[in-house]
Parts: structure tokens; sequence; C-alpha cells
């Protein structure tokens, strides 16, 4: 046999950056690890309140601190990138057909954000 | 209509024999092109004026038979819809398409595709019986149109080629083979969705996919199978919560 | 050299072969079966296809229209006992593929929906957009995944029948991927492997499409049938021949020349029918012969429009609207719009005539068998004769699935009559022959000839000599340089004497292959001294019913031309007449 298939070997670790839609897909799974620590700020908001009064208000005065506003700012960017990269692909994921024809993509898109309006709106109001 | 305009490319052209290469090399052609042509033109004239030893796969020229999978400047591409005049530099980059291993030249093994096609029982299980002789299964416009698009698989495998999931784990079944049986679950005329969905809902099927999207972006005939893998997510992730949550609802 | 045993071994897996293998499995899964291509089965040409297939089912159609649109399309050159049985299982074999998942488009009730096509008095091709023969190739290839006796042998090149004891009991084959020679032992052998348009520069037929299948039969003796009439599609895109199927004027598109008249009507197609109203078997809906001939035509008398890539005349769509556009001829729309640029949403299309369809080929009868017992052959290369002189569109498709099946049921009965099969050292020697073959073109050093070349004269010599209207002059020159040809073919050198996808060699043995059907086609054609269907003469323009009502033979000779017999065309119900397209007159 003649026959000697060469093999090109893909880097394990760094094959996302061989093209700009791996590195988007890449920032878009990235993006998770900052709503993951997100969480830990929440836990440590629950042991400062387990821990009385006095201890939440100095938390709550830490968050409004430079490094909290940061870490606060940095998460609410990425949360919005995350949620939006997979807006973007609701359409895929779950097709509508009505009729013969299936629901414009864009619709479908649309429908994400305003809910997401929606919800914001009323999260918003119900904190004031 | 005007004249057809000509530009001289060169042609980098990954190179690979067997016989007497151990690892492929680059070889450059300077091939004078006409604007409206495609890279397969231009391989062509490689092969008829200046080297008849350079290897690929070609056929119909219309997109449609799909042999001529290839690199073209990095991306996925069928050699006869890479149009010469959208390569606005003098240069293009051709190679064997990647993640699977090149035979010789621009051919590549397609076993393993043909492989897991099979694999996925991808022909028409009927939900009825019927004998021929009683005609045929009535199928509505809207119920051809649901599952249509994914009929359109040309069987290429750019999908493939753009898989960061396939290159890093082999055994994945991967977009098209998937897409297919999709396709065959979606048709109103099948009853086969049980017995496709041990082997398309294992972890070498759907759930190692983890939606890059590459595969939509590059297929030529919009399949969409990441859509289709989605979908297949969904439908599992149902079964599974039915199966195991609302036990009486299963069959 | 490995010798690999079946009991029927296919050479082909387009729409034929793989209908044969599937036909073969269902009968009886013991049967071993070979299923050889030199390429994968989904890259075969049936692909290519786009308008759709015929057979009767709708209530307002009859299998004798069928009968009578098939004849006198074909000019009366078809076996009418084989258009018979072809019209008969036709329907059956459709809705087969239906069963098998087909997603043939659909009427609003569900039944299967049939559009008009050139030349037939009822709409009644079926059709799948406008991507039927993908639709029909990839359902087929899926369907055959499901019968563990087919083995498939992809991308083995067939390089020659082994004939023994005056029976075909199988072949030798080149494995591409590793250069290595196979010896198939079979019982019986089905060829399908397509046609052979690529001996004509200008031509909608894919690279495979080199005549290797007829070229395998012709050189094991047997006969190739009415070699000369080949068919020119009248609408293909100028620039690279890539076909607009018949479906365009189907659904209503219209042709016009440079001064934007429908230029139909004054080549007896007439009187025009209102744009948007297409009337059957009329004007656009005309044969393609006729279409093709009327192209020609406007060409002499300088009504065509000059475009970078030649004299065209305008394929106009835009009444139909782009929603209709989009839903059945989304191809179209999007091949035009690629690779010529152009939408026919809102504009016009350029076209002109190209080569597309062979209606000769392998000599088979009714049964699909071929005069060498044991060889059988369907599809494209073969030539039942259900064509004729001119093929109606949307009867190919269906004669795949028909004589394909055909081909199987008939291998198998030759199978139960139970011949002993030659004793392995004959049928080794045999294909020592064909490995040694090819090992000349190997070893020889000292050619001189290149192979893109003579491919290149011989494609010449194919356009100006033996296109849409012929000349006894043309053709003896034709005659000669093909001859000429093959005889500057033994001189030709392999630049690549590697093993593994050697594509320099397939080149060459596909060059032999194409010269060998060439001068078939103009041997056939310079001594056929009439005009018939796609066959026309401009020094004998008339029909020849007394005398050549009749299908050529040419028999091979390795070094001479070939050796034309004529045979008796079959005729059961349907006299010889007029061909009348002009229906809107009534």
């Amino acid at each position: 046999m003649n026959s000697k298939p060469y093999v090109r070997e893909v880097s394990k670790t760094t094959w996302f950056l061989s093209h700009p839609r791996y590195k988007r897909y890449m920032a878009r799974e990235v993006t998770c690890i900052f709503i993951f620590a997100y969480t830990f700020l929440l836990i440590a908001a629950l042991g400062a309140l387990a821990n009385g009064q006095e201890a939440f208000d100095a938390f709550v005065l830490g968050l409004g601190g430079p490094l909290g506003v940061l870490f606060n700012v940095v998460v609410l960017i990425a949360t919005v990138y995350h949620s939006l990269s997979w807006f973007v692909v609701t359409p895929q994921a779950m097709p509508i057909q009505m009729g013969e024809e299936f629901v414009a993509g864009h619709i479908i898109v649309n429908a994400h954000y305003g809910a997401w309006a929606v919800v914001s709106l009323i999260i918003l109001f119900w904190g004031m | 209509m005007s004249e057809l305009q000509q530009r001289q490319i060169q042609l980098e052209v990954l190179r690979y024999n067997p016989e007497t290469d151990t690892a492929p090399r680059y070889q450059t052609y300077s091939v004078p092109c006409l604007e409206e042509w495609v890279v397969l033109d231009a391989l062509n004239y490689i092969k008829d004026h200046l080297d008849p030893t350079l290897s690929y796969r070609w056929s119909c020229h219309m997109a449609v038979c799909g042999s001529c999978g290839m690199m073209v400047n990095g991306e996925p591409k069928l050699a006869c819809k890479a149009f010469i005049h959208e390569y606005k530099e003098g240069q293009i980059k051709v190679e064997p398409m990647a993640n699977f291993p090149i035979e010789r030249d621009l051919v590549t093994s397609v076993e393993d595709f043909i492989t897991k096609l099979a694999s996925v029982k991808p022909y028409l299980i009927p939900k009825e019986d019927k004998p021929v002789s009683a005609g045929e299964f009535k199928q509505t416009p809207a119920e051809l149109k649901k599952f249509k698009q994914y009929t359109l698989c040309i069987n290429c495998m750019l999908c493939y080629a753009a898989c960061p999931q396939y290159a890093l784990v082999p055994e994945f079944l991967g977009p098209a083979a998937i897409s297919m049986a999709h396709r065959y679950n979606q048709d109103s005329r099948d009853g086969g969705r049980d017995q496709r969905q041990e082997v398309i809902a294992s972890d070498e099927g759907v759930w190692e996919c983890s939606f890059v999207g590459a595969c939509s972006e590059v297929c030529p005939k919009h399949v969409d199978p990441a859509g289709a893998l989605q979908q297949i997510k969904v439908a599992s992730t149902i079964d599974w919560y039915k199966e195991h949550l609302m036990p009486w609802m299963k069959k | 050299m490995e010798i690999i045993k079946a009991d029927v071994a296919i050479v082909g897996a387009g729409g034929a072969g793989l209908r044969a293998a599937i036909a073969l499995a269902e009968a009886d899964p013991k049967l071993r079966i070979a299923l050889i291509s030199k390429v994968y089965p989904m890259r075969s040409h049936t692909c290519a296809a786009e308008g759709g297939a015929a057979g009767v089912i709708k209530s307002d159609d009859s299998l004798d229209l069928h009968f009578s649109d098939t004849v006198g399309g074909g000019d009366w050159l078809s076996d009418q006992d084989a258009v018979e049985y072809f019209i008969n299982e036709a329907p059956k074999e459709l809705t087969q593929l239906e069963h098998w998942g087909c997603p043939w488009s659909r009427e609003a009730d569900g039944s299967v929906a049939v559009r008009p096509f050139g030349g037939m008095k009822i709409k009644r091709t079926w059709y799948a957009a406008d991507k039927s023969g993908f639709h029909i190739l990839h359902t087929l290839f899926q369907t055959s995944l499901k019968y563990p006796s087919i083995q498939r042998f992809d991308e083995y090149y067939a390089t020659d029948l082994l004939v023994e004891d005056g029976r075909c009991q199988g072949l030798t084959a080149l494995e591409i991927r590793s250069g290595e020679m196979k010896q198939f032992q079979a019982g019986a052998v089905i060829i399908a492997a397509g046609g052979g348009g690529k001996m004509f520069p200008f031509t909608t037929n894919g690279n495979i499409k080199t005549g290797d299948g007829m070229a395998l039969a012709y050189r094991a003796g047997t006969p190739l049938k009415d070699m000369e009439f080949v068919q020119y599609h009248p609408t293909g895109l100028p620039n690279n021949g890539i076909l607009l199927t018949e479906g365009c004027r189907g659904e209503g598109g219209v042709l016009f020349n440079k001064d934007g008249r429908r230029y139909l009507q004054d080549y007896g197609m007439g009187p025009e029918t209102p744009i948007g109203q297409p009337v059957l078997k009329t004007m656009e809906l005309g044969p393609r012969d006729r279409l093709s001939q009327a192209f020609w035509g406007e060409q002499k008398k300088g009504n065509t429009v000059k475009t970078p890539w030649g004299d065209c005349v305008l394929l106009d769509m835009r009444h139909l609207g782009e929603k209709k556009i989009d839903e059945r001829l989304p191809l179209v729309r999007d091949l035009c719009i690629s690779y010529l640029g152009m939408d026919p949403v809102k504009e016009p299309i350029p076209i002109r005539p190209v080569v597309h369809y062979m209606m000769g080929g392998i000599h088979t009868d009714v049964q699909a068998a071929t005069r060498l017992p044991g060889l059988f052959a369907a599809g494209e290369c073969a030539c039942v004769s259900i064509n004729g002189a001119n093929r109606l569109g949307s009867n190919s498709l269906t004669e795949l699935l028909v004589f394909g099946r055909r081909a199987a049921l008939s291998a198998i009965a030759h199978l139960q009559s139970n011949q002993v099969p030659s004793s392995d050292t004959a049928l080794a020697a045999k294909a020592k022959e064909s490995q040694n073959r090819i090992q000349a073109l190997f070893d020889k050093s000292n050619g001189t000839e290149s192979i893109s070349g003579l491919r290149q004269e011989m494609m010449d010599t194919m356009e100006e000599n033996v296109g849409i209207y012929r000349t006894g002059e043309g053709l003896a020159a034709a005659c000669e340089k093909i001859a000429e040809l093959r005889q500057r073919y033994a001189n030709i050198t392999l630049t690549d004497k590697t093993h593994v996808y050697n594509t320099d060699l397939m080149q060459a043995l596909e060059l032999g292959s194409m010269l060998d059907c060439a001068e078939a086609v103009t041997v056939g054609a310079r001594d056929r001294k009439e005009s018939r269907g796609a066959h026309q003469r401009l020094d004998f323009t008339a029909r020849d019913d007394e005398n050549l009502l009749k299908h050529s033979l040419a028999h091979y000779h390795p070094t001479e031309p070939p050796r034309i017999e004529y045979l008796d065309v079959v005729v059961t119900k349907s006299k010889p007449g007029v061909r009348d397209y002009s229906g809107a007159k009534k």
C-alpha cells in the first residue's frame, strides 16, 4: 500500500487563534466566567447579611468603592455581550414555523430584546 | 457587457505526495486568471498547462457535487465557488480541507465522514407500511418545508473543516451527519427518530457540539447544521425531562 | 493481484448504478454486490440534473400520451417496445422513490406536484424544486446504506471487462487511492457509468463524464448504438455551460433574440403564446433539438446578442416574479447570480445551446442486456433505446430508475442460469493483460504527446464539426482527425509516475475512453445521411425513413475506425409521422 495519509496536528491550546470566528466563540464562552465570578459576589453579600446590619453596610460601602464599581461595570459588559451573543443564535436553535413559512430570524431576536427590556424595566421600578 | 478582465495570480498550493514527500510543502504557480474564474479554473489551468502532477477532486463546476472542498486563504470553500474577483490580492493560498488527513496534494480522506453518515441511519424509516401500488405518502408543502433545508446538504464536508470540535475530538459525529439525521426526524413520513436518537444524542453526537456555529457560516448550501444540532439538543433535553420528571407522559 | 469475488459487479454509482444495487439487495439479501465507481456515489453527475422526472400520475394524463410524446420527441428512432415498458414502470419507480424519502415538491393537498416540460402534451414532470437529480441521487445513496450486502468500492476506476468463454465474468479496476489493480470476479456485470459529454468543450457535463463505461463495453466487443445523436440543451450559461433547467421555460420563461422577438415562432413552433401563459408543446415548450436548431438559425441571421462569451439569445423569467423563482427555481437563480453576476428576477439572462446528453450508448435490449452474455447496461451510458434521436427532458432521470432496476433483474436471471465460471487461471491471465496495459503507460518515457494537448484537439474537432448542424465535409474531416488522435494517443507520456491519486493517469485513461467514443460519434454521424432529431445534416436535410429508420451500431476496432452495422427500429403502434410543435395554432 503506497497510501500514507498525512495528519496535520491541531494545537489543543491555541487553536482558537487561527480564525476570527473562533475568537468570537471564545469571547462568548469566556464572558460566562464573569457571570460565574458575580455569583461569588452574591454569596459574599449573603454572608455579610448573615453577619448583621453593620457587616452588610460595610459590604455595600465597599461595593461603592472604585474596585467594586469597576468589577460591576466589567461584569455588566461581559454579561451583556454574553447574552446578546446568545440572542443572535436563538432563531437557529428555536425556529418557529407558522403555516408554511418560518418566522423570520430577526423577529425572534427582536422579541428577545423586547423581553429583556420589559424584564429590566420591571426590576428597575420594583427596586425603586 | 464589458470585455473579460485578466489578472496574473500567484497560487500557493500545498503539495504532498506520500511516495516522495515526508511532509507537505508549498508550491507557487503563476496563473493568468480571468476575473470571472473560480479557483478551480485556476487549478485546471495548472493541471493542463503547468504541472500535470497536481491532484485534486472536481466534477460538476456548479457547486452541487461537493467534490472540490478545500481551504482557500484559510477558509473552507468549494473551489468552484471561490471567485477570483473576491481575492483582491495577487496571491491565493490553496490547501486541502482542514481536519482531514491528506492523501495527496489537495485530496483528503473522506472515509471517516462516510462511516459517520451511515451510522445515523440517513434514510426514511416509514411510520407506516404502504405498498408502492397504494401511491405516494401525502405531505403538505408546510410539512415539506419543515425539513427541506436539511435535504440540501451536498456532503462537501466544509462544515467538518470548519468545526474546531471535530478537530479536537475526531470521534465527534459532526455537523453534516447529524443534520442528515435531523432531516429524516423532521420528515412527516418518518418514524425512525427513536432508532437514530441512540447515536445522535450520545456524547459523540450532539453533546460534543459547543455551538461554535462555524459549520453554518461556511456551508455553501445554507443548510445551517448548527441550527439542526441545537434543535436536537432542545428536543433531547425535553425527552429527558419527560422521562425523569413526568414518567406518566412517556408513551 | 487481489481478487474480489461478487455475484454482481456494478460499474458506476450514480442514479442507475445505485438503483440497480438496491434492486439486487432487495431481491436477495445473500447476493454479494460490488458497487464500483471512480467517484464517491454522491459526486455522480445525476446530482446536476435539475428539472425533474417524467411519469404518469395525474388523472388528466395517460400512458398513451407519454408514449406518443416520447416516440415523437425521439423522431421515431425509439424502440417502441422499450418505450412501452418504460412508461409503464415510470410511475411505480417515481412513487418508490417517494417512499424512500425523496423530497418531491407538493400540491397544497399533499400529493406530488408535476410541472410542464418541453415536448410534453400534459404536465407530467415530478420535481424537487430545481434540484431533482440531486435529491434523487442522495435519496438513492442514503437508501443504499440500509443494505449491508452492497459493498462499495469508491474511487476505483474500471479498466477492462474480463471476457472469457464468450461471457462477461468480471472486470479489473484501479484503486485510485493506492494505484493498485484489483480483479473483480462476478457472475454478471452492470455498467451504469454515465455519458461522455466531456468530449465536447462546451457542455453541462461534469469532469467525470468521459464515456468510460461506454468505452469499457465497446472495447470488450459489444457495440455502441446511435452514438451520432448528441443532445444540445438550449439554455446553458454562456461562460461555462452551466445548465439552466428546461423548468425555466416550463414555469413560463421565454426566449428573445436581440430585437426582442420571440423567434421560436419563426421555426415552426408558433404562433407566439402570451407571456406568462405557456402552452404545452408550443414555442418555448418545444423539444430541445428544435430549440437548439432555432438558435443556430438566429445566429446565421445575425439576430443573436453579442457577449464576451460569444453569441447568445435571452431567457427572460422576470415576469415569474421573485417568489415563484425562489420557490421553483432557486438553484437557477443562484447559478445566474454567482457565475454570471445577473439576477433572473431583474434581467433577462444570456444563454446559448450546450452539449448536454448522449442519446446513444451501449446497445441493450429492453431487458437492459447487451449482446455480451453476462453484461448489462443502464442509464446514459446505455441505449435501449427509449430516447431515439432526441430525448425529451425529464425522461432520463426516470430512465435511470426503470432500467437500473431492470438491469438488476436481468442480472439475477443470468445468475440463475448457473453457468460455470471459467478457470481462475484464464481470468487471472485476462486481468494481467489489463494490468500490463496500464503498466506500459508508466514504463514509456519517450512519448511526445501531451494528454491535455490531445484532449484540446479532440474537443476543438467535435465543437467545429459535430455540432447542432453537420455537413458531410465537416464530418469527414472530424473522422480523419479523431482517427489521427487515436493513433497519436499511443504516444502519450505520463508526467506523474507515482501511484497514489495519480490524476495524470486518470486523465490519460479518460482521454482514451473519450477518443474511442468520439470516433463512434463521428463515424456514425458521417454515415447517417439524413436529418433526424438531434442529428441534422445541411447536406441531407430530410428524414429518410425508407433507408434509415434504423439504429446504427458501431463495432470497435483497436486501430481502425469502427465498422457500422444497422439494425431495424422496433415499431409497434406509432408509424413515423410529422413532429408538430405548433399546438397553439389549433
